[in-house]
């Protein structure tokens, strides 16, 4: 079956690894990015440098970081990793900061009563800080999903299969099927990565809603 | 009056406890006290006075520059700090709640860290729940949706729940509207004289320190130790003007709360509702079936029997074997010029304001000044 020049299987193949590339990056990022916020955070003097340094990851234009990528890690050009590492490298970028502001939005006397229960700095980290930080959490993470899904379409010009193949595959045969094709498939993505997350933060949460509701 | 000297051994010792900062700034100056066992000990001082500093050090929140601090015999830096916590109830000002977490959770923090079977833990939470006052449906409920008192009494319930043997409370009653706070205040105390816990406690109102302290330390700028001394002599021998004015004009009056003695009782015979007034009596005292004393009639005033709208209500009752505060307040505030003695709300007499003013006077006190005489 083919809609507006473009094969149905090809579309769910393309968006099934549109969702791998801009997906797993979002989780591995968000992993990578709780330690190093913690640090920025735990560590006065590095709050600074790390941030910075963190943030001008964002300015690294993404078409040089495909192409330089494979020579950093011994990939070939074609190699889907480097995608995943600069998307990954991406969201280190956007997330560092939003742990950091997470994790000092936590109000300080409950910091401080944590500790005087006797929990360690990492302890605590996970059952206090983190927990609390949730809702600021989850909002930096709707920024960077949208802001994978788009970036992610960028590696088509290194022939990495996503749905920026269309955009590519529409440009040359001078279609606009498969170019709006290939953008409402990003917006649809986009949308479903905000709900899921939405909902996450939600069942993370009950506190939040049982408070409004007292 | 005998000053009360506890024969307990003590569970905090600070030795010579120094906080200086890297600028340079002095928080906690040379601090040494030793606080009873099983006894409420009250640091209390001006703002920038170190209290809530000597207090974290206790628990090493705060590490001290210079001095050692002896929790329980064993000195503090010599065990892990988060053991050390874990074995310290600490409660603080705003409760400090985990948000994200239900009553029972939060109660159950320390009992979870010392890996206490989840049964146990449980059963003991409930238990202090109920202790604090708050059973049953309570435990179920997010911080968000207690009043500020609740969330207090999870304070004191979570910094309970791990069974210490010593309790750090920093301000703890401070955020609660006055009313509460007496209530909360009353209950703590009765909790603490069952519990026994040793407890050290940080406030800035000298009026709260007085009335939980056993001991009070008294700090003042600069994180020097003013007096030490239990409340009775904290108020009667101020040891400076620094403490005498920090204390307050009205100490005098406050001190009487601590004094007992025998004030000459004279018996009285009550009338009830329905009676007259005794004929030979200005003022007759009016009980109910249970000798609850409930008014004074004015015999003038009356005809023909006592009805309710003849009592004068008014006075406080002082109890038998009260204080001399107690007394005082109950002659001055009688309509009838003699204040009523009860024993368990049972009238047993009336007593004469110019005896218990005489006695305040003659009153042994410790230092042997008099309570009228504040030289300041």
């Amino acid at each position: 079956m083919r809609l507006w020049g473009v094969d149905l299987g090809e579309l769910i193949e393309l968006t099934l690894d549109h969702i791998y590339l801009a997906g797993v990056p979002l989780i591995v990022g968000l992993l990578l990015a709780i330690p190093l916020g913690w640090l920025a955070v735990q560590r006065k003097w590095l709050y600074g440098p790390l941030l910075a340094a963190t943030g001008l990851m964002y300015t690294i234009p993404s078409l040089a970081l495909f192409i330089i990528l494979p020579g950093i890690l011994g990939t070939q050009i074609l190699d889907p990793l480097n995608v995943l590492v600069a998307m990954t490298v991406y969201t280190i970028a956007l997330l560092t900061r939003t742990v950091a502001d997470a994790l000092q939005s936590v109000p300080d006397h409950v910091k401080q009563a944590a500790t005087a229960m006797g929990y360690s700095p990492l302890r605590r980290l996970f059952a206090v800080d983190l927990p609390l930080g949730v809702p600021v959490i989850a909002a930096g993470m709707r920024v960077a999903a949208v802001s994978n899904v788009s970036i992610v379409s960028v590696a088509a010009l290194v022939g990495v299969s996503q749905l920026g193949i269309l955009f590519t595959a529409g440009f040359n045969r001078n279609a606009m099927g498969p170019i709006l094709i290939g953008v409402v498939a990003c917006l649809i993505l986009a949308t479903l990565f905000d709900a899921i997350i939405l909902s996450v933060s939600k069942a993370l949460t009950p506190w939040q809603t049982s408070r409004s509701g007292s | 009056m005998p000053t009360v000297r506890y024969m307990v051994s003590c569970m905090i010792r600070l030795e010579g406890v120094t906080k200086r900062y890297a600028d340079g700034t002095v928080a906690v100056d040379n601090l040494s006290f030793e606080a009873p066992e099983g006894k409420i000990t009250v640091l209390v001082g001006p703002s920038g006075c170190g209290k809530t500093t000597s207090l974290r050090m206790i628990n090493r929140m705060i590490e001290p520059t210079e001095g050692k601090i002896f929790v329980d015999g064993k000195d503090a830096s010599s065990l892990k700090p988060a053991e050390l916590r874990r074995s310290i109830g600490y409660v603080i000002q705003h409760a400090g709640l985990f948000p994200h977490r239900t009553v029972l959770s939060n109660v159950q923090t320390v009992p979870n860290l010392l890996k206490w079977d989840k049964k146990r833990a449980k059963d003991r939470a409930m238990e202090v729940l109920e202790l604090v006052g708050l059973g049953g449906d309570f435990a179920k409920r997010y911080p968000g949706q207690l009043s500020g008192g609740q969330q207090q009494r999870v304070g004191v319930a979570r910094a309970l729940a791990g069974d210490p043997t010593v309790m750090l409370m920093d301000e703890p009653f401070s955020a609660i509207d006055p009313v509460v706070r007496e209530v909360l205040q009353d209950e703590f105390l009765s909790l603490q004289e069952r519990l026994g816990t040793t407890i050290v406690m940080v406030t800035h109102d000298i009026d709260e320190a007085i009335k939980l302290g056993h001991r009070i330390a008294v700090l003042r700028e600069g994180g020097t130790l003013a007096q030490f001394s239990s409340p009775d002599d904290l108020l009667a021998h101020p040891n400076d003007d620094f403490v005498a004015g920090f204390v307050g004009r009205d100490r005098g009056y406050r001190a009487l709360s601590f004094q007992r003695a025998e004030v000459p009782i004279y018996p009285a015979q009550p009338v009830e509702l329905g009676d007259r007034p005794l004929p030979d009596e200005e003022w007759s005292i009016v009980v109910d079936a249970n000798r609850h004393p409930i008014g004074w009639v004015e015999r003038d005033a009356v005809e023909g029997p006592i009805s309710q709208s003849d009592l004068q209500l008014g006075g406080t009752l002082a109890e038998e074997h009260g204080s001399l505060r107690g007394f005082l307040d109950a002659a001055l505030s009688s309509p009838s010029g003699r204040g009523v003695v009860v024993n368990e709300g049972r009238l047993v007499g009336t007593l004469r304001p110019q005896e218990v003013l005489q006695i305040i006077r003659k009153a042994p006190r410790p230092s042997g000044d008099t309570i009228a005489g504040d030289s300041e």
